[in-house]
């Protein structure tokens, strides 16, 4: 099983051209985030956005150049509980402290 | 030629305190955690006694107001970070590696690591009795810390021997987390795992997920004393609120940091002797998962008093509810186990049996509290330090001592004297209720905790008192203990390699192990496989192929090094460097501490695990 | 009975086989066939993300609750940090084009990756250096405006010596970590990403130096690579979250 999968890594990693294609997309999404930022009439609407727009590029990054998508699931599942773990506890002080109430 | 640039040596000592010193071998990293560790409990004992004495009648004057505060102080902090929690982790590193049929943990060199920064920071604290330790409670409570109200150099001690506590427990538990799931025998799939084994590897996530959250609150403490930021600073608009979430979103799982290893003892001594294989093995397995992850969404039930508002409390008093339905999941288990068994009342099973009932009477009273109406009368009162001690010392302590003598004839080689420990058990099981049963009483009456003295007329005497006597027993009955472990560490009777007729792995290779633990490595088949093995099914016959053979020869081990202790010593000069850092130079200290530790870490990177000139003269 | 004792021999012997088999580099001998390192890198960078995320928490629990100014809308200069925050970015590529070269065997290339991601890394922190230190000196001076042009923490200093229904403002107190909330938490959170990228930076040029030792690194070797990689991107991902929940967000008007 184990070389099965090592196999695929080596197959499947991105290449030089696709590492490059990727660093695009990641610029052309921070160029869009700074963009909204001076959109005066998105108001409240700027929040949702820039979120997803910055956790796409986050998903990207982690995704492809730290090749999670090629490797073990089990890279993915000790990366994933600390980062949902952390956006939980940070969830739930914002509550406690009533910041957004 | 080794890519190894400085040329040091490796180290070649084969006895003597440069062995102990240099060891990066598991079982005797365990040993030097357990004694340690034990030395520590010790520590944390005598001040328990000094507080105990001064409490044993009304308006006594043995220790001063501001001594006692240091006493309960350190005493929390010894007992949670320098005796349970290392204790715990002398049994990972002898026994994990033995029951999943390992040679070694996966980072022998980050293991003496972890035990020599863990003996930094025990130092760094204990010594920190010079000059005034820390009073402010071992959850050091906002704004108790501050430069304001406390100037001395008890909280700075405090803090960073409690971050240098983290680096050892970070350290030990990524390589637990890593040796569990990468260093298992052939076949020894995660749900063949012995209990022990898993309640450690929960365990081992639960710190590396916890131990950043406290690391983080006490480096904002740190600038909030050493640079005059604002975390904690009330005057600026700082909330000394937010220390308490993030002190308690560490610090409730670090209660089942505390507690998941003694359930995993439990549940390895319980089946043993009964004689049976533990009832619904995967139950247990589960229940422990749920406890570590419900483990994450209770920690404001330390908070009920301080006005979150009726929601929170609710939300926080269900959740907490919750978290005893796999506690008591994991209670009938083991209850089930003991159901039918024929029983065999060895001081291991008797210390386990303890755990059973006392954990019970814990976990009861602490359903209480969990209702936040209920902790509002609770709150503060000596109600809390007897439902505390029925976990931690009728929790925790017992299940460590039933391991101690579980697993004695494995790591000594020797037989304890069985008689001798029943007598020590029954004395710590009379001592102990005796000691703490009385505190629900004078709790429930109203008695504070953390008060240096009380009036006579309070009516607390004579509980306190009968508190007070209990202690003396429980000193009896762990003198014997000590005396029971230490005579028959040195003189005791030859153990043979499964004198209890185990059912895991550790039981199929001699007592004590050798240095390669496994001659061959072990194929395993199924849960239980080395009892399976014993019950003569042939199958066991295939030989195994991942084993070297010929009575070691051959087996790599991997080599001792220097750079692990000389990184630990460059930490603990550096934390020195920072309580006094006005010492001759301005961070003068620190910086020569942080330079040695560098050098450490990068002379120990540089250094293969084992030099290939070494191998090839094999 | 028979069968079961059968296909547990079988079993067995798979497991032997699996066992025995040789598996190439680093990973030999392990249960999952993964790298030990490796695994401790995750679960290293798991753990990180609870440092960060409680560094977060804290900046965002305090989010608008200093007393004084200055504030994120006084001091902060997007395009300035959207420009280090593309420098961060790029390095990240190059970073995954120095390793992508390594295991082509092209060490000219990889060490041309390797130093541009560290003088990258070395920029990113140079635009940090001197961001905090125009923070700590923030300077307002403002003739004569129209008040509803000034911030709140410009109104707060003003003093009137201009024409009716004008305001002047004047400040010589800069950001520092004492002077408020936002100072404390801000300069806490980005300060230890800045360490982090630095410790980085340390570490890729280690890795370029041994490069030029035979055999340490190699196409087959390329794990301490791979591990500093990691480490790099992930730094990256963290700036990512703290551009958008700290900067963005932080001089939005709704906070």
């Amino acid at each position: 099983m184990s070389q099965e999968l090592s196999a695929e890594e080596h197959t499947g990693h991105p290449t030089a051209g696709q590492y490059f294609r990727i660093a695009v997309i990641l610029c052309v999404i921070t160029a869009v985030e700074v963009g909204v930022f001076y959109v005066e009439f998105l108001g409240h609407w700027m929040i949702p956005i820039l979120f997803v727009l910055s956790a796409s590029k986050f998903t990207l990054v982690a995704m492809y150049y730290m090749h999670l998508k090629f490797d073990h699931k089990l890279f993915t599942y000790l990366f994933v509980a600390g980062f949902i773990l952390a956006a939980l506890i940070i969830s739930f002080l914002l509550l406690l402290f009533g910041v957004y109430s | 030629m080794s890519t190894f640039p400085i040329s040091i040596p490796r180290p070649v000592h084969p006895t003597g305190i440069w062995n102990w010193v240099t060891t990066i071998d598991h079982k005797r990293i365990g040993i030097l955690y357990g004694v340690t560790a034990f030395l520590m409990f010790l520590s944390g004992g005598v001040e328990a006694i000094l507080m105990r004495v001064q409490l044993a009648g009304p308006e006594l004057d043995i220790v001063s107001a501001a001594v006692y505060n240091q006493l309960f102080t350190m005493h929390g902090t010894t007992m949670i970070f320098l005796a349970v929690m290392p204790l715990s982790a002398a049994f990972f590193n002898f026994v994990i590696p033995l029951q999943i049929g390992a040679r070694d943990v996966a980072f022998p060199r980050l293991n003496a690591f972890s035990y020599w920064t863990f003996l930094a920071g025990a130092l760094m604290l204990k010594l920190s009795w010079i000059g005034g330790a820390t009073d402010a409670g071992w959850f050091g409570y906002a704004p108790l810390t501050s430069v304001a109200q406390n100037p001395g150099t008890g909280i700075d001690f405090w803090i960073i021997s409690l971050q240098i506590l983290g680096v050892a427990s970070l350290a030990a538990a990524f390589n637990f987390i890593v040796t569990i799931i990468n260093m298992r025998a052939p076949g020894m799939t995660m749900m063949r795992l012995p209990l022990f084994t898993w309640m450690s590897f929960i365990t081992a996530i639960l710190l590396v997920l916890a131990f950043p959250v406290i690391t983080v609150a006490l480096i904002e403490l740190t600038f909030d004393r050493y640079f005059m930021f604002n975390f904690f600073n009330v005057a600026n608009g700082g909330s000394v609120v937010l220390w308490q979430h993030l002190f308690w979103v560490f610090g409730h799982p670090e209660v089942y940091i505390l507690i998941l290893p003694a359930m995993g003892i439990v549940s390895e001594v319980i089946p043993v002797f009964s004689k049976k294989p533990l009832f619904g093995y995967k139950t247990v397995v589960l229940a422990g998962a749920i406890i570590a992850f419900m483990g994450w969404m209770v920690w404001s039930h330390h908070m009920f008093t301080v006005g979150l508002g009726a929601v929170a409390n609710a939300v926080f008093t269900v959740t907490t509810m919750l978290i005893a339905v796999p506690t008591g999941i994991k209670v009938f288990n083991w209850l089930g186990t003991i159901w039918g068994g024929s029983i065999r009342f060895t001081t291991p099973m008797l210390y386990s049996l303890g755990f059973i009932a006392m954990f019970l009477i814990g976990g009861i009273s602490g359903v209480m509290h969990a209702v936040s109406a209920s902790d509002a009368q609770q709150q503060d009162t000596y109600f809390i330090p007897a439902h505390l001690h029925y976990v931690l010392f009728g929790g925790a302590i017992m299940a460590i001592l039933s391991g101690i003598f579980y697993w004695f004839p494995k790591y000594s080689g020797k037989m304890f004297n069985e008689r001798q420990g029943k007598i020590s058990f029954w004395l710590l099981m009379i001592g102990q209720n005796v000691t703490f049963f009385p505190m629900h009483f004078v709790g429930l009456d109203g008695m504070p905790r953390r008060i240096y003295t009380y009036a006579g007329n309070m009516g607390w005497d004579f509980w306190n008192g009968v508190a007070t006597g209990g202690v003396l027993i429980l000193l009896i009955g762990f003198l014997l203990v000590m005396d029971n472990i230490g005579r028959h560490w040195k003189n005791g009777e030859p153990a043979p390699p499964d004198p209890w007729d185990g059912r895991t792995l550790e039981w199929s290779i001699p007592s004590p192990p050798p240095e390669y633990n496994f001659e061959e490595i072990p194929i395993v088949r199924g849960l239980d496989d080395w009892w399976a093995t014993k019950q003569g099914d042939s199958y066991k016959e295939i030989p195994a192929s991942g084993g070297s053979g010929e009575n070691g020869h051959n087996i790599h081990l991997p080599q001792p090094s220097y750079w692990p202790f000389v990184s630990a010593a460059g930490l603990f000069i550096a934390a020195y460097g920072v309580v006094f850092n006005d010492l001759l130079i301005p961070w003068g200290l620190a910086a020569i501490g942080l330079t040695i530790g560098f050098v450490g870490v990068y002379a120990w990177s540089l250094e293969p695990v084992n030099d290939p000139e070494e191998d090839s003269t094999h | 009975m028979i069968l079961k004792k059968t296909l547990l021999i079988k079993e067995g012997s798979q497991l032997a086989q699996e066992h025995a088999a040789p598996i190439h580099g680093e990973d030999e001998g392990t249960t999952t066939g993964l790298n030990h390192r490796k695994m401790l890198m995750w679960a290293f960078l798991g753990s990180d993300c609870m440092f960060f995320g409680s560094l977060i928490a804290t900046y965002l629990v305090y989010q608008g609750k200093s007393l004084e100014g200055p504030l994120p809308i006084d001091v902060f200069d997007i395009p300035v940090t959207s420009i280090s925050t593309f420098v961060l970015l790029m390095s990240s590529m190059s970073m995954v084009l120095a390793y992508s070269a390594l295991t082509k065997n092209n060490m000219k290339g990889f060490r041309i990756w390797m130093i541009s991601t560290a003088i990258m890394g070395s920029t990113f922190i140079g635009f940090q250096v001197y961001e905090f230190s125009s923070f700590a000196t923030h300077h307002v001076e403002i003739d004569c405006v129209n008040p509803g042009e000034l911030t709140k923490y410009e109104q707060h200093i003003f003093d009137d010596g201009c024409s009716s229904g004008e305001a002047h403002a004047e400040s010589h107190e800069g950001l520092k970590p004492q002077t408020n909330l936002f100072g404390t938490t801000f300069y806490t959170l980005t300060g230890f990403h800045g360490a982090h990228v630095t410790l980085g930076v340390v570490w890729l040029l280690s890795l370029l130096l041994l490069s030029f030792k035979k055999g340490v690194i190699t196409p087959e070797k390329n794990l301490d690579v791979d591990l500093a990689a990691l480490y790099w991107h992930f730094v990256d991902v963290v700036w990512i979250v703290i551009f958008t929940v700290v900067y963005l967000f932080g001089v939005f008007p709704g906070f």
